[in-house]
């Protein structure tokens, strides 16, 4: 037994079988074997090591005959200890000794090199440890070969525990069997949480060293509310739990009995409560959670789950499909968002220096205009079939939106010359996630429909701080007084020049947030699907004239901490138990 | 069983790092002697001179001592021609 204490960054508990990943996606299995079988496994590590010098001699000579003997001399090294005794004994002595799988025996031995070899002084050889890491993972693949799944096929309820889940390994996920997750890495920002509390399934990171602590086939509790793992728990340990989930449950059918009501305050000022999704499938659990539309669609799902680029009719198939789930109820799909820490970087022959300034997003699109033209051309071919709108991401000048509209253009003349139907005035938006578009919403809001505030994004450029950068990400303050500041002005803006203004980034769903937002005149909140029933139960709780007196006073603060600790007090008056 | 050994030290540059060891140990198994290699300094510590994981670990740098023992009956023949690598730098050029 053993506990480990992380971050929670999605709330529910959950005890089930461990699966482990390593970088490369494989499932490290179990453990320990029966001893009857530890011979079997010793055939098993002979004929991996046999199969691992093989492929690496191929190796060798292509690169020799290819590049020289020089540097086809590192592979020699690679092959020397692949076929060094001291290794295989200490590999087979594991085995026998400790009943380790084949596997965890490899890995053990090997771990232990490595860290030898982290600890010499000398840079140039403790460098080296690279070497040891390569041979690690030759001889787990030909070990593990076919046993390569991956996420996407399970045959029953796992949790995860990984060292960060990447957004290709989640978006091929298989959303049945995966009910939560833990990672060594990771904050309350990282893709984990927010995969995780779209999925509304427990997750803990920040963990240190969990996927060496865990080995699949061992039970693992994940406790996200306390931000705790507890590995092989006992039976003291599985009643607390067990007694902790029904309360859980308890919550959150009281809170699910809201579903239906709508998002109005005390006082009678209503607000529209949306949600954001990233695959069909997000749409009928938003729905019975009371969302009254989509209030973002993320297309870029329909890129990172498979390997080739989507068509048309990809994109067309997935948007009716929302549609029709949808029943009737307005959905805004926002144009491909990829780039900076999406997919596309590791792709890239020269990955850009700074991402995050670099060629994503609507910049991405710009660039490449036939499959920009791929996705508006499906979309505009959706319109007819439901209240779809449009929205543009990461706009920070006047030009590229005046771009992005004549791109559309094309597209509607282009399809008008077929004889294809489509909606001609559907409903343009853009997002609001760069500063510059921020402070000059003004001049935007003439020329779109609607205003959409992506708040992660915009603390990142605001505050300049990457959410993912452990050493930094302190530094990410939603309720940094700048961006309340750019918030407020762009809400107003909207008023201003009627249009509709929402928030769409994980501010929307944060009940801490939920008065603020209320109070500075915000309509529609767009935010995931298990968030919902507590910001709704707020609005439900307060009237419209209390949220703005507290909005009065969170905007005359000079310091984050300030405003995080009024909000907290206030919001605790409205749901002690969320605190 | 003969036996002999020599005293050489690291010559080279960039140390016994994972070419240079390899090289000395494909060299020691081509002799029937066992060998081991002792490092001196300030972290002494042996190693079986035909595992070149052993070899490696060593993390003998320019300058390191290291006593060469063979056993066995081409120990001599053995002793000489692993000095004799080390000496040369292992090829390397400075």
């Amino acid at each position: 037994m053993e506990i480990k204490k992380g971050i929670g960054v999605s709330p529910g508990v959950v005890v089930c079988t461990a699966i482990v990943l390593d970088a490369e996606d494989l499932i490290i299995p179990k453990r320990q074997v029966d001893a009857a079988l530890i011979p079997a496994e010793i055939e098993r590590f002979h004929a991996a090591i046999a199969k691992s010098i093989g492929d690496l001699t191929d190796q060798r000579d292509e690169v020799s005959a290819k590049y020289g003997k020089e540097i086809g001399g590192i592979f020699g090294v690679h092959l020397g200890l692949l076929g060094d005794k001291t290794i295989l004994n200490q590999v087979i002595a594991e085995m026998r000794e400790r009943h380790a799988t084949a596997e965890y025996a490899v890995s053990t031995v090997m771990r232990k090199y490595a860290n030898a070899f982290l600890a010499m002084a000398d840079k140039y050889m403790s460098d080296r440890v690279k070497d040891i890491y390569d041979i690690e993972r030759r001889v787990l693949h030909n070990l593990i070969g076919q046993k390569h799944e991956g996420l996407t096929h399970l045959t029953q309820n796992v949790v995860v525990i990984a060292h960060d889940l990447l957004p290709s390994q989640t978006a091929a996920l298989d959303r049945v069997h995966v009910r939560g997750f833990a990672t060594d890495v990771g904050g309350r920002t990282s893709h984990t949480a927010i995969v995780a509390r779209a999925m509304g399934i427990p997750a803990v990171v920040g963990l240190g060293n969990i996927t060496s602590e865990v080995s699949g086939g061992d039970t693992v509790i994940i406790d996200g509310n306390r931000g705790v793992v507890i590995v092989n728990p006992d039976a003291d340990q599985l009643a607390e739990h067990a007694e902790f989930q029904k309360k859980l449950i308890v919550l959150d059918r009281e809170l699910s009995e809201l579903a239906h009501l709508p998002g109005t305050c005390i006082d009678g000022h209503s607000v529209s409560l949306q949600a954001n999704i990233e695959s069909p499938e997000d749409v009928t659990d938003a729905l019975t959670k009371g969302a009254e539309g989509i209030g973002l669609y993320r297309t870029e799902f329909l890129y990172l789950t498979r390997e080739t680029e989507p068509t048309e009719e990809d994109h067309y198939e997935a948007y009716v499909d929302v549609l029709q789930r949808n029943g009737g109820r307005p959905m805004v799909i926002r144009t491909l968002d990829l780039g900076a820490d999406k997919y596309t970087q590791q792709q890239l022959q020269n990955p850009e220096r700074n991402p995050f300034l670099g060629d994503r997003s609507i910049r991405m699109c710009l660039h490449d205009i036939p499959m920009f033209k791929r996705q508006l051309r499906a979309i505009m071919r959706a319109s007819v079939h439901g209240d779809v709108r449009i929205m543009f991401p990461m706009i920070s000048t006047l030009m590229e939106l005046r771009q992005a509209r004549m791109v559309l253009n094309d597209v509607m003349e282009d399809l008008e010359d077929e004889g294809t139907p489509f909606r001609r005035d559907i409903p343009v938006g853009m997002m609001i996630e760069v500063p510059s578009a921020a402070i000059m919403a003004d001049q935007f809001a003439k020329e779109v429909n609607f205003f959409s505030i992506g708040t992660n994004d915009l603390v990142q450029y605001t505050l300049a701080v990457d959410r993912t950068n452990e050493k930094v990400a302190g530094l990410f303050q939603p309720a940094h007084p700048a961006v309340l500041k750019l918030i407020r002005d762009v809400i107003r803006t909207g008023q201003r020049n009627n249009i509709s203004v929402s928030v769409c980034g994980e501010m929307a769903g944060e009940p801490l947030y939920t008065l603020l937002l209320l109070g500075l005149g915000l309509m529609t909140f767009s935010m995931n699907g298990p968030d919902i029933p507590e910001v709704k139960k707020i609005i439900r709780s307060t009237t419209y004239e209390h949220a703005k007196n507290v909005a009065r006073k969170v905007m005359s603060f000079d310091s984050e901490r300030q405003v995080m600790h009024f909000l907290r007090e206030e919001t605790r008056k409205i749901i002690p138990e969320a605190f | 069983m003969p036996t002999a050994s020599r005293d050489v030290a690291i010559c080279n540059k960039l140390g016994l790092h994972a070419r240079p060891a390899m090289q000395f140990v494909d060299i020691a198994n081509q002799f029937q002697s066992n060998v081991t290699v002792h490092k001196g300094g300030d972290e002494p510590c042996d190693a079986d001179g035909k595992s070149v994981m052993q070899m490696i670990i060593l993390a003998a740098v320019e300058g390191t001592p290291m006593r060469i023992v063979a056993e066995g009956d081409d120990a001599e023949a053995a002793v000489k021609k692993l000095a004799e690598l080390i000496e040369d730098k292992f090829g390397e050029e400075d």
